[in-house]
């Protein structure tokens, strides 16, 4: 059965030649001039003032949290889905506990203002 | 010894080596396409210099990138930043090895015509029943629509690499930005994708488009507000207008590639024009019937065969990249407040309503 994923294997390896072997050629076409105004962080063409790697915003941290909860929830749908022809009632009664404690969760994080970006 | 060659490496290579070719030369007139029809909305002309209506624009581009200054900033972290296209350009190709351009049957003639000039005929029996031969796809496994799910997801962690590595704010943003909107979306995608498999009861996207044939309808008229909702977001997905907050170019100059030049910025435009190959092939396969020519059960159109399935499934791609560059030239840009608050609090509920509706309807009627 595993024998499927060999062209995919090979896929991978070939899709990973491409940008590798293009890169290769352009290093023996391409100029190598560098600049120290070349080689800095580019900020509209004035000098760039402090670091990059800076704070920002706690937003996308709770956008990811809020990401991985809903991603795994995906991930245990998708067997459900599959066979769901024969759970028939028994799997939609137990996937709409389990999506009802989500929904919950989801809009406890509504009213939290979790998905406000303001 | 030959046969087993043949089955498993030989062919699968000249198949990867044709899609590949085929994708990275679509990926490139594309641009083309995009350009021509921004033009044409525009009232312009679009590129006209280079060939025929500047048919050998792309090629010319792509010279050019490859003869660039490859320029890699002083302070950027020079490993993560050289690498990080490759993470984003490698899943949006590998996506391709299982999407299913035409019927398990589709090379049966080729190789029937090809494959008596090398072998006796007993043998080239075996290599065409050996069931992994003939299929218009590179692998049919039985998972492919979560290995496209979670393959096109590993692009987001290119995008994040390549915006952290450069240590420049504009890339820093735009990194942000995208991965905060590709991860909204995916989850809404995902319900969307959810919605068609319990209606196909396969994860394989060979099994759904012959489901859609035996059924004799395409899933869009079962799940139209699934595929309304898995177009929306998968304009969200690649970024493209009018969520393409990430590249606004008048507020982030040119979002997470910003530092990139040469080659390793082409590897990242390349992977985002892949990525909308990949979401309208979904698309396609999923809602459209894939392959199938319009109505496939009705027999009296049945002429309509005489186009091959790989053109049917061709052309309803290139209809999905129309409307892509299409919306592009007409919406504006959504704020970036307005985007996050679609994606969680609009397309999810409507997704997961969409689900647990198909789920409820399913059950009555099983």
């Amino acid at each position: 059965m595993l024998g499927g994923y060999i062209p995919v294997l090979i896929f991978i390896v070939i899709a990973t030649l491409v940008p590798v072997l293009a890169l290769g050629l352009g290093r023996l076409l391409r100029p190598f001039r560098p600049h120290q105004n070349k080689l800095s962080p580019y900020e509209c063409g004035v000098e760039p003032t402090g670091d990059a790697r800076e704070r920002f915003s706690i937003r996308f941290y709770v956008i990811a949290i809020l990401f991985v909860i809903f991603d795994v929830e995906t991930i245990f749908l998708f067997p459900w889905a599959v066979i769901y022809g024969r759970l028939a009632l028994f799997g939609f009664i137990e996937m709409m506990i389990f999506l009802g404690i989500l929904i919950v969760g989801y809009f406890y994080a509504w009213k939290k203002g979790a998905l406000e970006w303001a | 010894m030959m046969e087993t060659l043949l089955i498993y490496a030989v062919i699968p290579l000249i198949k990867i080596a044709v899609v590949v070719l085929a994708v990275l030369l679509a990926v490139a007139y594309l641009t083309w396409l995009e350009r021509k029809l921004l033009g044409r909305i525009q009232v312009r002309l679009g590129p006209m210099r280079v060939g025929w209506h500047g048919l050998l624009q792309p090629i010319a581009v792509g010279l050019k990138f490859v003869i660039k200054e490859d320029i890699i900033p002083a302070r950027a972290d020079r490993l993560v930043f050289s690498l990080a296209p490759m993470v984003s350009f490698i899943p949006a190709l590998v996506v391709f090895s299982v999407i299913p351009f035409g019927p398990p049957d589709m090379l049966s003639g080729l190789l029937r015509w090809v494959l008596p000039l090398f072998l006796d005929p007993a043998s080239v029996n075996r290599v065409i029943e050996s069931g992994v031969t003939t299929g218009g796809y590179v692998a049919n496994v039985n998972i492919a629509i979560l290995l496209v799910f979670s393959v096109s997801s590993v692009g987001i962690l290119g995008i994040i690499l390549g915006g952290w590595a450069s240590n420049s704010k504009y890339p820093l943003l735009g990194a942000l930005r995208s991965s905060a909107q590709m991860v909204s979306y995916e989850v809404s995608l995902g319900f969307t994708i959810l919605s068609v498999l319990l209606v196909a009861q396969t994860l394989s996207l060979v099994d759904i488009v012959q489901k859609q044939q035996a059924a004799g309808v395409w899933y869009v008229f079962v799940q139209p507000v699934a595929f309304v909702l898995f177009f929306i977001c998968g304009l969200a997905e690649t970024n493209r207008l009018p969520f393409d907050l990430p590249e606004a170019e008048s507020e982030l100059v040119g979002g997470y590639h910003t530092e990139y030049s040469g080659f390793r910025f082409a590897i990242y435009f390349l992977a985002e024009y892949a990525g909308m190959i990949t979401i309208s092939s979904i698309a396609v396969t999923l809602f459209w019937g894939g392959w199938l020519r319009p109505f496939p059960n009705v027999a009296w159109l049945g002429f309509l065969d005489l186009v091959p399935s790989v053109v049917w499934f061709m052309a309803k791609v290139f209809v999905f990249l129309y409307i892509f560059i299409w919306v592009r030239g007409t919406l504006p840009r959504f704020r970036f407040d307005q985007l996050m608050q679609y994606g969680w609090k609009i397309f999810l509920p409507l997704a997961i309503a969409n689900l647990v509706v198909t789920a409820a309807v399913m059950l009555k009627f099983s």
